[in-house]
């Protein structure tokens, strides 16, 4: 049984144009202990994704307009608040981007680490404490037991970040979502952080949903691979296949457009025009403005997700012509 | 040449921001509530010597303790005064002080402000005089003003401006702080310009939407501060019409004539009132922090 | 080729924080935020100037241009020492030498139409606004890609990748000879950082432009530079061609920096695989001693502890600031 399941699942927000989509009919799942990326640029809808399945998003003037989630059997896109918040914790946890803003700076971290287990479990203060600093040693704090009292800005963004993962691991998750984990901090500090993620899925076993816009974090960590676009899944595939493979047009690019670490390209090759906004996205396929290889008939209609290949779907109109031999 | 040539998104049709920040403003109804509590408030101030027949001044004891009816709209005072014409005339200064206050503190508190926020070396030394005068409570420090010059009209408008200048220089300040580090200002520095014109090309437009939303709060403080100094004694002179002073001799008859208190009051409410909503408004539209939320 | 555009001397930086208090009474710490560097830049040429958060790489590019006047050290731009230059003199200097930000919404001010932006760096140096003026914003709107219809609009109206354009387009109007591209790409996202990229390309190659390209990521200042220089804690610690630094690096911080680069294809994962580096970068207010790498380094040696290596020449072209190739 797959551990989630998101089943044509259309967010809209209410703007001052009227409704907007976020996100169009996503559907994807993912497996105990699988770690699925999420790969998009900015309004491509990957994090609204993610927090749509955590309901986190303020609603109005967000609005889960069709499509379910359903965890561990469950269907979360009925619960009530009150049920939702019991599955958050121990069922789904989440760690942002900005390690700085996602603690409150008024509380030592173990407080905050000690609280979100005591949300959930009854524990006595040794208890807890013991759990607290078990955490943090999992997740690479030196001398944990001494940093415990220690508050947010005593740390550096590494450690921030660290304190975070231990926070949402403190209840054992059976899903961990990850959005943009590495995008704050420094590139040997990622390095550390991704090897940390990993290590912690072989010890836990959790699952983990890592959303990113780099190219690189996904063949780092991810499984499998779910390429969004303004709002759509557009191809989703296992992580080789999508860097040997790539079938639509638009992964092809993001795969071309980014420079090598070894070898000379006189070249970038760029995708023409601009990110289109939620609220003004073309008609057809979100991308065949910018598609080099667009036909009339692909401004017309939104070609839906299909099976190409075994475990390799693609949602372009021409995929089967333009694929590599 | 560049291969890529980057069009995409930019419409034909365009807007002027300064048009559609007004089509925003008058689309907020707590704006456009204020603006109209405000706008009725001024209009009677500006047209008070067509619309008052009876002078505000002259006493007739004949017609003592009229209450509000067809010969006089308003009623009378404990001297026979036309009460409709008091409080006309009062709402004409009310608005001359808060108009005068609100002036002062564009010119002194932005020059402040500003010269404190950009050059650095200045902003100690114009920082403590502020911290010192901020010190005192403001109706106090008013107070003292007034009694140290003696009560008038125009000691009143000096006497809020000093109370609420620093505190108007230190907004302008703290944003002028934020500004000239933005990058914009980095690169006219880059292309060689002057102080002067990164003042007032780069850094005072863009200080200016914090600072109209604090000037219109300031108006209604100026307003209601003048009403409670000559309540107390030490505004303008009586028999001057202003509400605080008609406020003062009505509290005497609450009783007997309630009306000598309660139009004025009522009066200093709507104004209050209009102002404190017209600066929600400005500043839900005004503000970028919020801006960017949207 | 080879003859030297900027050059810079021993050139340091040091801010005072958290000092002042009550009539400054509080005793100020000092932050060293490029200490003792020295480097040159050749006419024509892109140096990539590399380094994590608090290197002291940004400080250095606004240095350059002397945005930030600093504490000690000299600057020659072109064979003339422009470091205590007074600022009308400067004025002149300005005109060769521009920057591009990071950050495409906090470059441009947002009450100026964009003929306004373009146009101020010829109205500062004596230009009338007029029919000129605007035919040269023009000219360069469509050096930029960008259409001229673009000329009376608000930066509001426009994507992050347009408005790094207008940035360029400020940058370019005068014809200056350095850029010093500060970040210039890393705030895009990567189908719109590929076309600012090839567009920079473009104008040096048009223009006969030289760059300061300094960027936090390592493999888009391979693409763009000739040299590259590395920064930790406000040293250069190694400047080498770009093919030489990214395929033999000297100093054990640019081989973790390289190390540290996520892969980019699946089956050359990095972890177990490649060595990682510990530990934090200590803050630049309290650096360590000696190699201010030697807390996080793998073959630190206890001459590290006490001594600051200098950047010493280790092949031709290839400097190195390391007691591992002090001997």
């Amino acid at each position: 049984m797959n551990l989630l399941e998101v089943r044509g699942l259309t967010t809209a927000f209410m703007t001052g144009r009227g409704e907007v989509n976020a996100i169009e009919e996503v559907s994807f799942s993912l497996k105990e202990g699988e770690i699925l990326g999420i790969v998009g640029e900015s309004g491509s809808g990957k994090s609204v994704t993610a927090l749509t399945v955590m309901g986190l998003l303020p609603q109005p003037p967000a609005r889960v307009a069709a499509g379910e989630v359903v965890f561990n059997g469950q269907n979360l896109t009925r619960m009530s608040d009150r049920d939702m918040q019991r599955i958050r914790g121990p069922g789904i946890s989440m760690i942002f981007q900005e390690p700085m803003t996602s603690l409150n700076p008024v509380f030592s971290i173990g407080d905050q680490i000690m609280e979100t287990i005591a949300a959930h479990e009854r524990l006595s203060q040794a208890d807890l404490r013991k759990r607290a600093i078990d955490m943090l040693d999992k997740v690479g704090i030196p001398s944990a037991s001494k940093r415990l009292d220690d508050y947010p800005h005593q740390m550096s963004g590494g450690q921030r970040q660290r304190v975070m993962i231990a926070m949402a691991l403190a209840c054992n998750p059976k899903l961990l979502i990850a959005d943009e984990p590495t995008t704050a901090l420094d590139v040997t500090i990622q390095a550390q952080i991704l090897d940390l993620l990993m290590d912690l899925r072989d010890e836990f076993g959790m699952a983990i949903m890592i959303i990113t816009h780099n190219m690189g974090v996904i063949a780092e960590t991810a499984d499998r691979v779910l390429v969004m676009y303004a709002g759509r899944v557009i191809e989703e595939a296992p992580v080789a296949q999508v860097f040997d493979r790539p079938l639509h047009p638009y992964t092809r690019g993001l795969l071309e457009c980014v420079p090598s670490l070894t070898e000379d390209k006189p070249r970038l090759v760029a995708i023409p025009g601009t990110l289109p906004e939620p609220a003004r996205r073309p008609p057809g396929c979100r991308f065949a403005p910018r598609c080099s290889h667009a036909l009339p008939a692909c401004s017309e209609a939104i070609p839906g997700l299909e099976l190409l290949e075994p475990a390799h779907a693609v949602a372009c109109f021409r995929a089967k012509e333009l694929a590599p031999a | 040449m560049s291969d890529v040539a980057d069009a995409e998104g930019i419409a034909l049709k365009r807007e002027h921001p300064a048009r559609a920040t007004l089509r925003r403003l008058f689309r907020h109804r707590l704006f456009v509530t204020g603006l109209l509590l405000f706008g009725v408030i001024a209009v009677i101030a500006i047209t008070a010597p067509w619309i008052t027949t009876a002078d505000p001044q002259r006493l007739s004891m004949r017609n003592k303790f009229l209450p509000p009816g067809e010969a006089w709209v308003f009623g009378t005072d404990n001297f026979g005064r036309s009460l409709w014409s008091r409080v006309v005339w009062g709402a004409q200064l009310s608005m001359i002080i808060g108009a005068s206050v609100v002036g002062l503190n564009a010119v002194f508190g932005t020059l402040i402000g500003a010269l404190a926020g950009y050059f650095r070396r200045l902003d100690n030394a114009l920082m403590r005089v502020n911290d010192a005068l901020m010190a005192f409570p403001a109706i106090l420090l008013a107070i003292a003003v007034t009694s140290v010059l003696g009560p008038s009209t125009l000691n009143v408008i000096l006497a809020l401006s000093i109370v609420y200048i620093p505190r108007t220089a230190r907004i302008v300040r703290s944003s002028v702080i934020v500004l000239r580090e933005m990058e914009y200002v980095q690169a006219a520095v880059a292309a060689g310009a002057g102080h002067w014109r990164i003042l007032r090309h780069h850094i005072l437009p863009n200080a200016m939407a914090p600072m109209i939303v604090q000037l219109s709060f300031l108006f209604a403080y100026a307003v209601l501060s003048e009403a409670t100094l000559s309540f107390l004694g030490v505004g303008a002179v009586p028999p001057t019409p202003t509400w605080g002073n008609i406020m003062a001799e009505g509290r005497d008859f609450m009783r007997e004539a309630p009306w000598i208190i309660t139009i004025p009051g009522v009066a200093l409410m709507i104004t209050v009132m209009g102002l404190n909503l017209l600066g929600d408004g400005l500043r839900d539209v005004l503000d970028p922090r919020l801006r960017i939320q949207q | 080729m080879t003859t030297p555009l900027v050059t810079a001397t021993g050139l340091s930086k040091h801010f005072e924080v958290g000092g002042g208090g009550f009539f400054g009474l509080r005793k100020a710490a000092t932050l060293k935020a490029v200490d003792e560097v020295s480097f040159t830049i050749n006419a024509g040429e892109t140096l990539g100037l590399v380094g994590e958060s608090g290197c002291g790489k940004s400080t250095l590019g606004r240095l350059l241009l002397r945005l930030i006047e600093p504490t000690s050290g000299t600057i020659t731009f072109d064979g003339n020492d422009i470091t205590r230059i007074g600022r009308m003199e400067m004025r002149g200097y300005r005109r060769s030498m521009q920057i591009i930000f990071q950050d495409p919404y906090g470059a441009l001010n947002p009450r100026m139409s964009v003929e306004d932006i373009i146009a101020e760096p010829l109205v500062i140096h004596g230009e009338r606004p007029g029919a000129e003026t605007r035919r040269k914003v023009t000219e360069m709107l469509g050096k930029v890609g960008l259409p001229a219809r673009a000329l009376d609009r608000f930066p509001h109206e426009f994507s992050g990748g347009q408005r790094q354009r207008i940035g360029i387009a400020r940058a370019l109007v005068l014809h200056p000879r350095l850029i010093v591209c500060d970040e210039a790409v890393s705030a895009l996202d990567v189908s719109v950082q590929a076309q600012i990229v090839n567009l920079l390309q473009d104008l040096q190659r048009e223009m006969g432009l030289t760059y300061l390209f300094i960027a936090h990521d390592l493999s888009v200042v391979r693409h763009i530079s000739d040299r590259v220089a590395v920064m930790y804690l406000g040293k250069v610690v190694e400047v080498a061609d770009k093919k030489t630094i990214y395929a033999a690096p000297l100093h054990p911080y640019t081989q973790a920096l390289i190390a540290a680069v996520p892969a980019q294809h699946p089956a050359q994962r990095s972890r177990g695989r490649r060595q990682r580096i510990a530990g934090d970068i200590p803050s630049a207010l309290n650096p360590p001693s000696g190699c201010r790498f030697h807390t996080r380094c793998p073959h630190v040696m206890p001459v590290c502890r006490e001594r600051a290596p200098e950047l010493r020449e280790a092949a031709a072209g290839h400097q190195v600031a390391c007691h591992l190739t002090d001997t």
